[in-house]
């Protein structure tokens, strides 16, 4: 058992020296996965933010995750075949600039997040998850059959966006820009958990009527709590599109909603770093069981059932002795 | 667009929604009684399809299928409520969409290692494989029709079941207080199982009804247990009649929409453009009259909590 700060101190430096002996010792795949790790694990911190602190079951996270892919992938693809966006009213050209993309994914992402999480809201409990779901899934029919980017089969980017100053086809320079974002989003992240909209979320989340009564608004509160949660989502969607560099329906699926949520699960709801922490179990699990059997999604189903029955507050809740204030 | 072709579809649309009905039924019955949301219900339908087309193949006999369909899906229901789902009853709804989501990861991949990741095929009965002339010369598919005819009868004697019969009262009981049916010495726990079990085997039924018109494979039951929970919020969940009303509802403004909306663009822009928009947003259509009914009734049609 150990304080919950050491222990994310040491998920930090786990962080810092997997991938740095990955390029001692010449894997650059471990570097990808590492990279996989830290975008999924930026999803998962987005998700937290309105699932953990919030307490809104949001089942549709993968609309923000596609939204994010597919700005990057638009933007992208019209500058690489120098075709503008659009004419009129007036112009707008593709752009392969990272901090664009990220700048426009970000926004695009929050603004979707503003739509759905208005109407979303006005339900509770069972029916904002059912809602959530099926405003994630229309997207995702959406994509499928809308014709101009791709449809059904994506869209493939041939080369990786540019940052100034970084050169981002090597592929820990890439890695260190991603874990540069995840870090300042923690960062920003763990300061708005602690302050007053934080605690006020959070206590909306422990007992709504209370939240109500000192005269809270609950409704604006949550919505906010979910633009922003929408908008990390969206960020980590653009830099998984550019790892891939490729965009498909499938990011839109709630298959990806559902792992975004089992990131949370497995590491702990609520907990900062938690997200991180099952990522990074996700992420091996899927490489070394589905290294081993076809069927690895058996063993995964059966892993997150133990977890959910009786392991709840997930790693990071096992490991360290903090006891949270409520059970998330 | 003629006449004929519309009522046509507007059959389809029925045909849909009453398939969407059973789903949506099944959900609805053990969220209302039970508290639970219950994503593996879309497996329960896949193990109503797979084993219908193995035993349809084995025996060649449909009804054989679809009894067996029926059974299976409703013996792995009970086995599922006792050895998981009875523990999430008091848990809160994220530990339920965790628990069954892995129910669902579980039961596909079992699924894909047992028959494979080919589609099965179930042929429809010879009985009930031309098309039937119905009133105004139209002919319509004599399968579609009956399923329209199934779905209806399973609507009604659930409604009869849920009105007039003494586990029907219990289930409503329950329903609207369950600690007090438990000290009015109810046996709860054989009652929720009942309830999943019956449940289980309206998905499995619809199914295996479904399975003659697609083709069977693994994942089958996702887009149709996310278009059941469109229903369910446009219906007000724990309401049957709600289900009913808004799967017909779904069904209808799903396949009419896809027909109609290519036609009706194509009246403001060239053909291909028409098809490719109005496909796009029919496919949207039924999340747009979600939200719609959201703005304006949020706990749904039939809602009450």
């Amino acid at each position: 058992m150990i304080r919950e700060r050491y222990l994310n101190l040491i998920i930090l430096a786990g962080l810092v020296i997997v991938p740095a002996y990955a390029l001692m010792v010449d894997e650059p795949f471990t570097i990808t996965l590492a990279t996989k790790v830290v975008i999924l694990a930026l999803a998962g911190v987005g998700l937290n933010l309105a699932l953990g602190q919030g307490g809104l079951v949001s089942f549709g996270h993968a609309a923000y995750f596609g939204i994010g892919g597919y700005t990057m992938g638009i933007l992208a693809s019209h500058a690489q075949n120098y075709t503008p966006l659009m004419t009129s009213p007036f112009l707008i050209e593709g752009t392969n600039s990272m901090p664009v993309i990220w700048l426009v994914a970000v926004v695009v992402s929050a603004l979707l997040a503003l739509l759905i999480g208005a109407l979303s809201l006005r339900t509770s409990g069972v029916y904002f998850i059912m809602v959530t779901l099926a405003f994630g899934q229309m997207l995702y029919y959406f994509a499928i059959s809308w014709p101009a980017y791709g449809g059904e089969d994506g869209l493939s980017i041939y080369v990786r966006n540019q940052f100034p100053g970084v050169n981002t086809l090597v592929p820990i320079q890439f890695y260190g820009l991603c874990f540069a974002i995840l870090l300042i989003v923690l960062f920003l992240v763990d300061r708005l958990n602690k302050s007053p909209f934080g605690l006020a979320l959070d206590g909306a989340h422990q007992n709504e009527e209370r939240a109500l009564t000192v005269g809270i608004n609950v409704y604006r509160l949550r919505l906010v709590a979910f633009v922003i949660s929408g908008a990390i989502t969206g960020l980590a969607g653009a830099l998984f599109a550019d790892l891939n560099r490729f965009v498909s329906p499938v990011m839109f699926d709630w298959h990806t909603s559902g792992q975004i949520m089992i990131f949370i699960i497995l590491g702990g709801v609520a907990r900062l770093f938690g997200p991180i922490v099952g990522a990074a179990l996700y992420i091996l699990l899927e490489h070394f069981l589905g290294g081993l059997s076809e069927y690895w999604f058996i063993y995964l189903g059966a892993i997150l059932l133990f977890v959910v029955l009786f392991a709840k507050g997930g790693i990071v809740g096992g490991l360290s002795k903090k006891e949270m204030s409520h059970g998330g | 667009m003629s006449v004929i072709l519309l009522i046509e579809q507007i059959l389809n649309g029925l045909q849909f929604g009453v398939m969407l009905f059973l789903m949506a039924a099944g959900l609805t019955l053990i969220f209302g009684v039970m508290g639970l949301i219950n994503l593996a219900h879309g497996s329960l339908y896949m193990v109503g399809a797979f084993v219908a087309a193995a035993v349809a193949a084995w025996s060649g006999s449909f009804l054989l299928a679809l009894a067996a369909s029926l059974v299976a899906a409703a013996m792995f229901g009970a086995l599922i409520e006792l050895t998981v789902i009875r523990r999430l009853y008091a848990r809160d709804h994220l530990d339920q969409v965790l628990a069954t989501f892995a129910l669902i990861l579980i039961f596909s991949e079992a699924t894909r290692w047992v028959f494979g990741s080919f589609p099965l095929f179930l042929d429809t009965p010879a009985w009930l494989s031309g098309t039937v002339i119905l009133p105004f010369g139209i002919q319509y598919s004599a399968y579609r029709l009956a399923i329209i005819i199934v779905g209806l009868v399973v609507a009604l004697g659930l409604f009869l079941l849920i009105t007039r019969t003494r586990v029907g009262m219990r289930i409503r009981a329950g329903d609207s207080d369950r600690e007090m049916i438990a000290a009015l010495g109810v046996d709860i726990s054989v009652l929720y199982t009942l309830v999943f079990a019956l449940g289980a085997a309206l998905a499995g039924l619809s199914g295996a009804l479904v399975g003659a018109i697609q083709s069977v494979e693994v994942g089958m039951g996702e887009p149709v247990l996310i278009l059941a929970f469109v229903v369910i919020v446009i219906g007000g969940i724990g309401s049957i009649k709600g289900a009913l009303l808004g799967a017909i509802l779904v069904g209808l403004t799903d396949t009419l929409g896809r027909t109609l909306l290519p036609v009706l663009l194509s009246t403001v822009m060239d053909a291909s453009a028409a098809t490719a928009v109005g496909s796009a947003l029919a496919s949207m259509l039924i999340y747009i009259l979600m939200a719609g009914v959201l703005l304006f009734k949020p706990t749904g049609l039939f809602g009450t909590a």
